[in-house]
């Protein structure tokens, strides 16, 4: 019996199609000379990341057509796609002398974040569960391992064990998530979703609520979100730095673009959320700032601080995507730019004795603007930013989001936001009065500037002050991404 | 484009800087310099131009920044603006003087966070887009951290962070407020802005303006600093190093102030009726802890810090008793308290530039060592005391003016601030300079040398000009402030004044 194929629109997944050509490039570049030096792989795939955004900035505006309505290339995709290409092109951009110093230089690890990349961008253009599953296992699955690339060191191992036992916890939950809700409605196309829960009486169901509760445990979990955060700060210690850029946040980003178009999709539901998401906001901030005060390792006190960052997010989605919708995205990108920018300047670090070996601990940092002041400085804007003083990209970010709390009536959520922010500002000043305040100790740090991490950071910064000082235009761009989630 | 000029002039000038060589430190000192004074002559050719007798904002600039969040670039100034405005450019470059010899570490970053927290200081200062607004006031705050944080005292890092962190808790809870006004503006009107002009047209119910008052105001009474919120102020100002403390003292506290004046009076009137007497009597507190504390302090620095935390509580007692004497005594003395404090730090750093210690103790019959210097410390002493023809007096006698129509008791209360003011002044002064020399190391000081006389005279001859003949300081901002007292007058709603004082 002939199966009738159905017409298959390319066009949706151009950009996706790029990158993974991109990756089998490397993939087979990887087998001829030079076998040494892989730095020509990272350019392949930075060329690969060029050409996505490229075409992202192509198809901007057009009609969105769908994938079998399974995978959508409306200007929400697109946007984030722009986030995950610049986020994974700076991670390539600073990983090239990284990971030779490291001895950890392997063909495998440009095509792994290639992939990781992939998967990203297939979960924000996922109009499916079971494509939103696809792309978070693809990414997942890369992401492990790199985040093991240092399988002589026990924290490696550390590190990619825990990341993947939990996260193969969460993608059981989640695929279970799946199966519940695929049992009560019988599908699992998010739009058709939507509809059948927009049904009366739908949202007391208790198979569809036990669905979405597991898969937010899911979206939890690979958001980092309170309390499913445990594995961040272990798996960002032991990861190469710049895999914990990557973790911290292109798979942030993607995790989030999946969870605005489910929350958006589960509408009928909404109002029932917000409490839900209002919890989970204020007690994701609260204790990913809290618990960063008291970390001395740059690695872990990043990876608490992304879980805040995460909670800071979440008052967005709180909002509701009509409101909050913009102002995540908004912030994602800013997030983005201050988190590579600000573990970038960390793996360009070393200390004197052993050589190679990464400066993670805070007092290494005494007197580092002396010694280094460029790279000081440009690690205080990325914190600035993170903190979010203006005139850098961060203020805005925060602007943004607390405007649509406030608009959105959650002004007792926003104090609470706004106080973190103070919490936090004392952990990021820590660190800043290190880099000025405080005489150096011992022999002081090595840096190791490659062109390659030098572009990177510079691209950080500017966009770091461009977002800050001028956010009109892609706030504006930001708004037309979250214009497809809004209920037609 | 005068005002961006003036704003923006201190910015180009840190870029400047950052190409030069950072060896060559006195063609650095030299350029931050000329740029200062460039900016203080730029703002002299505003205060010629200004428009007296007039109110509202004058050298408007209105231009578009995010449109599509309502965000404009939108500058102005009136008279209390202006007057801040003279008084930032006229500080700085007397800083920039002071530090010459003083800061010798690190030269490039020092003036180059001192340029940039003057273009925040005066974007403060003439903004009237709460946007804009408070980007400027966020701004701020990193310079200054950097300078107390890298070249001030052995406890320089606790009192840099407790400086941020103690004014970002302040002005956490007023971007919020900002946030909520401009969403009632805009389901008002229809139309979504944060222009100044436009919110400050709105009429707010009674019911919201007090959780915006406050708000608002918690922003400001940290930045004052008011009792009970003072509590960073003496660890900032013994801290940081003399360029720091003058423009804490001088201009930073003013932000303040002029937030309550620009911002809790006119777009919260009926807040303001209702908290005046609360303010009052906070602003009672602050005169005289500030006085009793500062009487017992044995370090020069810290006792002017406290004497800071009295002299500010004038200032809030007339503004908030919203009379024209009360405001524009208030407004002045914000001006007199950053002159004569100013002058103070200077003088304080000198001493301890050559003597290593702010002690008080370890001084006596410097009189008799360095007239000169002894002279000119006796001169800014009784200026800040308030003697009658230097500049303290007019500005405490038009507060006492303005708070004596609202409540006697605290005009009373007032006036025994005043008293105490002399003790411990005059007292502080008697232990310095006369007596006998008490130690070996004080015998043979330097007097007052070249550049240090061209640091302080400017000031001295502002101080005499203020006190003999004001009028053309209160001259300029006597419609604004006639403007002001008629709009909380009439949107008020209440009694204004300490209506449950006696």
């Amino acid at each position: 019996m002939p199966i009738a194929l159905p017409p298959l629109s390319w066009p949706v997944l151009a950009p996706l199609l790029i990158v993974t050509g991109a990756g089998f490039a490397v993939l087979l570049l990887d087998l001829a000379p030079p076998q040494n030096r892989k730095g020509h792989l990272a350019a392949a795939g930075v060329l690969g990341l060029a050409g996505a955004l490229l075409a992202s900035a192509i198809l901007w505006g057009g009609p969105a057509s769908t994938f079998q309505r399974m995978v959508v290339l409306d200007d929400f995709a697109l946007f984030l796609n722009a986030v995950f290409c610049l986020s994974t092109a700076l991670v390539l951009l600073l990983s090239v002398g990284y990971v030779r110093r490291q001895g950890i230089e392997a063909g495998e690890y440009y095509i792994l974040v290639l992939f990781a990349a992939v998967g990203m961008m297939l979960m924000a253009s996922a109009l499916d569960l079971l494509v939103i599953f696809l792309g978070l296992e693809l990414m997942s699955l890369s992401l492990y391992v790199l985040a093991g690339f240092f399988r002589a060191r026990p924290t490696g191992n550390e590190s990619a064990m825990k990341y993947f036992l939990l996260g193969a916890f969460a993608s059981g939950f989640f695929l279970y998530g799946i199966a519940l809700l695929y049992g009560a409605t019988g599908t699992t196309n998010i739009i058709q979703l939507g509809a059948a829960l927009a049904a009366p009486g739908a949202g007391r169901d208790p198979l569809i609520l036990a669905g979405l509760a597991l898969l937010l445990v899911g979206f939890g979990f690979k958001t980092s979100a309170v309390p499913f955060h445990q594995w961040a700060p272990d798996v960002y210690q032991g990861a190469p730095t710049a895999v914990a850029a990557l973790i911290a946040t292109g798979s942030k980003a993607a995790a989030f673009a999946a969870l605005l178009r489910v929350l958006v999709a589960m509408r009928a539901v909404q109002p029932d959320w917000v409490i839900l998401l209002w919890l989970m906001a204020a007690v994701t901030m609260t204790v990913g700032n809290v618990v960063a005060l008291a970390q001395s390792n740059l690695k872990r006190m990043l990876a608490y601080s992304s879980v805040a960052h995460v909670g800071y997010m979440f008052v967005g989605l709180a909002a509701g995507p009509a409101l909050g919708g913009a102002a995540v995205l908004y912030y994602l990108l800013v997030y983005s730019f201050a988190t590579v920018g600000a573990f970038g300047v960390i793996l360009l670090l070393e200390r004197p004795e052993p050589a190679g070996e990464e400066a993670v601990e805070l007092p290494e940092y005494g007197g580092l603007a002396a010694r280094h002041p460029v790279l000081a400085l440009v690690l205080t804007i990325c914190l600035l930013s993170l903190i979010g003083l203006p005139p850098t990209a961060g203020f805005v970010g925060k602007f943004y989001l607390f405007s649509a709390a406030i608009q959105g009536g959650l002004v007792w959520l926003a104090v609470i936001a706004v106080l973190n922010s103070v919490v936090a500002a004392y952990y990021y000043l820590r660190l800043i009065v290190y880099m000025y305040m405080r005489e150096p100790e011992g022999e002081g740090l090595r840096a190791v500037l490659t062109p390659a991490a030098g572009l990177a950071l510079a691209l950080a910064v500017w966009a770091t002050f461009h977002l800050g000082l001028m956010p009109g235009a892609v706030f504006a761009l930001a708004q037309r991404a979250a214009a497809p989630l809004l209920p037609q | 484009m005068l005002l961006t000029a003036i704003v923006f002039l201190p910015t180009l000038g840190a870029l400047t800087l950052l190409l030069l060589d950072r060896r060559d430190e006195d063609r650095l000192r030299g350029v931050a310099l000329w740029v200062s004074i460039a900016a203080f002559l730029v703002s002299v050719h505003l205060w010629i131009l200004f428009e007296r007798g007039r109110s509202g904002m004058q050298f408007v600039e209105r231009y578009a920044w995010i449109p599509v969040s309502g965000i404009t670039y939108h500058l102005g100034v009136d008279g209390i603006s202006l007057l801040l405005v003279l008084l930032t450019t006229f500080l700085m470059p007397l800083c920039l003087l002071s530090a010459w010899s003083q800061i010798t570490t690190r030269v490039k970053e020092f003036l180059i966070a001192m340029l940039l927290l003057e273009t925040a200081m005066l974007g403060v200062f003439v903004a009237l887009d709460l946007f804009l607004f408070f980007v400027f006031w966020e701004a701020m705050l990193i310079p200054m951290y950097l300078v107390i944080g890298v070249w001030g005292g052995p406890r320089r890092i606790y009192a840099a962070v407790k400086f941020i962190l103690y004014t970002m808790l302040g002005s956490a809870l007023m971007l919020l407020a900002i946030l909520v006004l401009y969403y009632l503006q805009g389901r008002q009107t229809g139309v979504y802005t944060f222009d100044y002009p436009t919110i400050a047209r709105m009429t707010l119910e009674p019911g919201i303006q007090v959780p915006l008052f406050l708000a608002f105001a918690l922003a400001f009474a940290i930045k004052v600093p008011m009792f009970p919120f003072h509590t960073w102020l003496p660890d900032a100002h013994v801290e940081a190093p003399t360029a720091g403390s003058v423009i804490l003292a001088g201009v930073l506290l003013k932000m303040g102030t002029y937030g309550f004046v620009r911002f809790c009076l006119p777009l919260f009137p009926h807040a303001s009726a209702v908290f005046a007497p609360a303010i009052f009597v906070l602003a009672v507190i602050g005169i005289l802890y500030g006085a009793w504390v500062s009487m017992v302090q044995p370090d020069l620095k810290k006792l002017i810090a406290y004497s800071s935390v009295s002299h500010l509580g004038f200032v809030m007692l007339g503004l908030f008793a919203l009379n024209a004497q009360g405001v524009q005594g208030g407004i002045l003395q914000m001006v007199n308290h950053g002159l004569s404090t100013g002058a103070l730090f200077l003088l304080v750093g000198m001493i301890y530039e050559r003597r290593h210690s702010r002690l008080i103790a370890d001084f006596g019959g410097l009189w008799a060592v360095v007239p000169l210097f002894s002279a000119v410390f006796l001169f800014v002493t009784l200026s800040s005391i308030g003697l009658p023809g230097l500049n303290g007096f007019v500005g405490e006698f038009l507060i006492l003016v303005g708070a004596f129509q609202v409540s006697r008791l605290f005009a009373v209360l007032g006036t025994l601030g005043i008293i105490f003011a002399a003790v411990y002044m005059l007292w502080m002064y008697q232990r310095v300079a006369f007596g006998p020399v008490r130690h070996e190391e004080s015998r043979h000081l330097p007097d007052l040398g070249a550049r240090e006389i061209a640091t302080l005279a400017p000031i001295l001859l502002l101080i005499l000009w203020v006190g003999v003949y004001p009028k053309p300081f209160t001259a300029v901002m006597e419609a604004s402030v006639a403007e002001l007292i008629a709009v909380v007058k009439a949107k008020a709603g209440l009694p204004i004044g300490a209506w449950w004082l006696p």
